[in-house]
C-alpha cells in the first residue's frame, strides 16, 4: 500500500478532535507510519501537536492557506502527494468541499462519511457507512490500488489516548495555488430571541411535528415544564421557516448541553446528534426503527401529536 | 444564464419506513414511495429564481431508468424548461465517480454557465458536484446557501459549522452544491405536472454519451456496496412501555431524577 496521510483540521494551534480520530482510523487498516498534513498560515503549534499523534508531519505553511479554501488546498496537496496516496480526512464541511475533487485529481477511489473501518485485505479496504439518514448501514469495499480519499464521520471512531508518537515535522513547499474561487469573509449568525444553549430542558421538535401550527404544542409543553425549559428544533423546521435559526440544534446550528433533551419526531441524523453534548436524551418517535433509538437514553414509541398534549396535561396536574 | 441542475430520484424517507428485504441484501423496494432528493429541489428552485432575475434557461438532468422520468417532470413543472435522462443498463450501480463521469458527458453536450447539484442524496456521499467540477476543471463550492449573480462571477455563501457562513467569490462557469434552506421551493400540484406531461425528454445511453461502459456502472466502480444491514442496537434506548398514563408517569419520574423538573 502507498503512503497513508491524514489531513488534520485545527484552529489557532488547537487540533480538532477529529485529528486523533483519524490516527485511530488509520491504525485499523495499516501498520505503516501515517503522515499528518497540517495546512494553514503560521501553523507551528498545530504541527507540533500533530507530531504527538503521528510519526511524521508535513507542514504546508503559506499566507494563501490562511483560510481553508478547498481549491487552494487541493492544489497545494497535489503539488506534494505522490501517486497512489491514501488520504484520510474528517467528513466535516471542509472535508465535503475538498475530498471529492481531490479523489478525482489523484485518480484514486473515494468513500465518504465512514463510521467504522473493519480492516484491509491487500488493497481492498472494508468500511461501514450509513444510508438514508442513518436508517440502514452498509458494508462497502474500496479498491485502494490506485490510492483513495476517505472521509471519516467526526465522533464515529474512538480516538486513541496518549499515543505520544513523537513525529518529525517536515516543511513542504506549497507551489502554485492560484484559484478561481476566492475567500472573502466568514459571517456569524445573528443572535436570536432565545439562547437555547443555557436551557436546562429542551423540548426539541423535528419533521415529525408535520405542520407549523403544531409548533405551539411544543411551546405549551415547555411552559408546563417550567422556566428552565426552552423549545429547540432540527434543521427541516428552520428550513421551512417555522422557527428561527438560533433554535436549531446540530453541527450547523447550536451545541447544547441541557440536563434533559426531549427529541420529538426527530430521526437522529448525525448532524443533529452532533449538537447534543450531554444530558439525558429522551426520544419520542412513531417509528420503532428510528435511528435515534440507538443513541437516546430513553425511548418512547408514540405519535408526538397525541403524546405531547397528554404529557403537557399530566404536568399541569402535578 | 444557462443552468444545468443534476437531480436524483430517491426513496422518500418521510413517507416510508425503510426496511431490509428478506434476503438482507437490499432494502425492501416493493411499495416504496419515491420523490426528488430533498436537496435537489432547493437547487432547482434556486436556478429558477436566478433565471427569473437575469434570464436564461434551466435544464434538469438525471441518471436513472424510465421511472426517473417522473422526477424530471416534477422539476419541469416547477419551472425548468428542459429535461435530460441518462439511461442505460451499463449505468446501474455506478459509484459517485461513475455518476460524475456520466454527468460530465451530458454537460459537454450543452453549453452551461452554471451547474448545480444537491449537497447530498440518499447515500450521503456529498460527492457528485465536487467530482464533476474537478473532472471539468471548473471551480466548485459545496453547501451553498446564498448566491448573488455578478458580472462573470458569483458571490456565494457556504454553510460551515456552528451556523457560520463563509463568503466566496467564484468565477463562472462553475459547479455549486446547494444546501437546504437557501430558498423556499415552490409547491407543485398535479395540474402543473399534467401540463408538462407532453414535453419530450431526450434520453442518452452510453453510446450517445460517448462513455465507455467499462468506466461506469458496477464495472467501473472502485467503491462497492456489499450489503445492507441494521446495526446491532448495542446499548440502545431503554424503551418505556405500557399504557400512555404509565409511560407518562415513568417519564415524569425520569425527568425529575435527572433535574429536568423542579
Ligand atoms: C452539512 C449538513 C449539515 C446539517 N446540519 C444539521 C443540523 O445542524 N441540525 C439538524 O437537525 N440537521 C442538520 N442537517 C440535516 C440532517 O442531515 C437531517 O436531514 C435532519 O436532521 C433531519 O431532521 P428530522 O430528524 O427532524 O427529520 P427526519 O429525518 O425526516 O425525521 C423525522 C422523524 O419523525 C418521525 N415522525 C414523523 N411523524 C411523527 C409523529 N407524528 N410522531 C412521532 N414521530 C414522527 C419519523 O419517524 C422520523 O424518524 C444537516 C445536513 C447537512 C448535509
Amino acid at each position: 500500500m502507498a503512503t497513508v496521510y491524514a489531513f488534520v483540521a485545527h484552529n489557532d494551534g488547537v487540533l480538532d478532535d477529529s485529528a486523533a480520530e483519524l490516527a485511530a482510523a488509520a491504525k485499523k487498516f495499516t501498520d505503516a507510519p501515517v503522515t499528518a498534513i497540517v495546512s494553514g498560515s503560521g501553523v507551528d503549534a498545530a504541527a507540533a501537536k500533530a507530531a504527538e499523534l503521528f510519526p511524521a508531519v508535513w507542514k504546508m505553511d503559506a499566507a494563501e492557506l490562511a483560510y481553508p479554501n478547498a481549491e487552494v488546498v487541493r492544489k497545494a496537496l497535489l503539488n506534494n502527494l505522490d501517486a497512489g496516496a491514501v488520504v484520510l480526512m474528517a467528513h466535516n464541511t471542509f472535508g465535503m468541499d475538498l475530498a471529492p475533487g481531490l479523489a478525482v485529481k489523484t485518480g484514486g477511489a473515494f468513500v465518504a462519511d465512514v463510521v467504522a473501518i473493519e480492516g484491509a485485505d491487500g488493497d481492498t479496504l472494508k468500511v461501514v457507512r450509513q444510508e438514508f439518514g442513518g436508517v440502514v448501514s452498509t458494508h462497502v469495499t474500496v479498491d485502494m490500488s490506485a490510492g483513495a480519499v476517505i472521509t471519516i464521520r467526526p465522533g464515529a471512531i474512538a480516538a486513541e489516548e496518549g499515543a505520544a508518537a513523537g513525529g518529525a515535522v517536515e516543511e513542504k513547499a506549497v507551489g502554485d495555488v492560484s484559484a478561481k474561487r476566492k475567500f472573502i469573509e466568514v459571517r456569524e449568525p445573528e443572535a436570536g430571541d432565545v439562547d437555547i444553549t443555557k436551557a436546562e430542558v429542551l423540548v426539541s421538535v423535528g419533521r415529525g411535528i408535520e405542520d407549523q401550527d403544531n409548533i405551539e404544542l411544543a411551546h405549551e409543553l415547555a411552559k408546563a415544564i417550567g422556566s428552565q425549559a426552552e423549545v429547540s428544533c432540527s434543521r427541516p423546521i428552520v428550513d421551512a421557516k417555522w422557527m428561527d435559526a438560533s433554535r436549531q440544534v446540530g453541527t450547523s446550528g447550536k451545541t447544547v448541553k441541557p440536563k434533559v433533551y426531549l427529541a420529538m419526531g426527530i430521526s437522529g441524523s448525525f448532524q443533529h446528534m452532533g449538537g447534543i453534548k450531554g444530558g439525558l436524551i429522551i426520544a419520542v418517535n412513531k417509528n420503532p426503527n428510528a435511528p435515534i433509538f440507538q443513541v437516546a437514553n430513553v425511548g418512547i414509541e408514540a405519535d408526538i401529536l397525541e403524546f405531547i398534549p397528554e404529557l403537557t396535561e399530566a404536568l399541569g396536574e402535578l | 444564464m444557462e443552468i444545468l441542475v443534476c437531480v436524483k430520484r430517491v426513496p422518500d424517507t418521510a413517507e416510508n419506513e425503510i426496511e431490509l428485504n428478506s434476503a438482507g441484501n437490499d432494502i425492501e423496494r416493493d411499495d416504496l414511495v419515491y420523490s426528488v432528493n430533498e436537496w435537489d429541489n432547493y437547487a432547482v428552485e434556486e436556478a429558477i429564481q436566478i433565471v427569473d432575475k437575469v434570464g436564461g434557461t434551466v435544464t434538469v438532468v438525471t441518471v436513472g431508468d424510465e421511472d426517473a422520468d417522473e422526477v424530471l417532470r416534477r422539476e419541469m413543472a416547477m419551472g425548468a424548461q428542459n429535461g435530460i435522462l441518462l439511461n442505460d443498463e451499463a449505468f446501474e450501480d455506478s459509484d459517485a465517480m461513475g455518476v460524475a463521469t456520466l454527468l460530465k458527458a451530458a454537460v459537454e453536450k450543452g453549453k452551461y454557465d452554471l451547474i448545480l447539484t444537491g449537497a447530498q442524496a440518499d447515500a450521503g456521499y456529498a460527492a457528485v458536484g465536487g467530482m464533476l467540477a474537478a473532472m471539468m476543471d471548473l471551480p466548485y463550492a459545496s453547501l451553498v446557501n446564498m448566491i448573488e449573480v455578478g458580472d462573470g462571477k458569483l458571490t456565494v455563501g457556504r454553510e460551515i459549522e456552528g451556523g457560520n457562513q463563509e463568503i466566496n467569490e467564484i468565477e463562472l462557469p462553475c459547479v455549486l452544491s446547494i444546501q437546504t434552506g437557501i430558498n423556499e421551493p415552490r409547491y407543485v400540484g398535479i395540474k402543473g405536472i399534467r401540463q408538462v406531461s407532453g414535453i419530450e425528454i431526450p434520453e442518452y445511453d452510453a453510446d450517445a454519451l460517448g462513455v465507455d461502459p467499462a468506466t461506469v456502472g458496477a464495472a467501473g466502480a472502485k467503491t462497492k456496496r456489499v450489503d445492507y444491514f441494521i446495526p446491532e442496537t448495542g446499548e440502545g434506548a431503554e424503551m418505556l412501555t405500557g399504557s400512555t398514563e404509565e409511560i407518562i408517569a415513568k417519564l415524569i419520574d425520569i425527568m425529575k431524577a435527572n433535574g429536568g423538573l423542579k
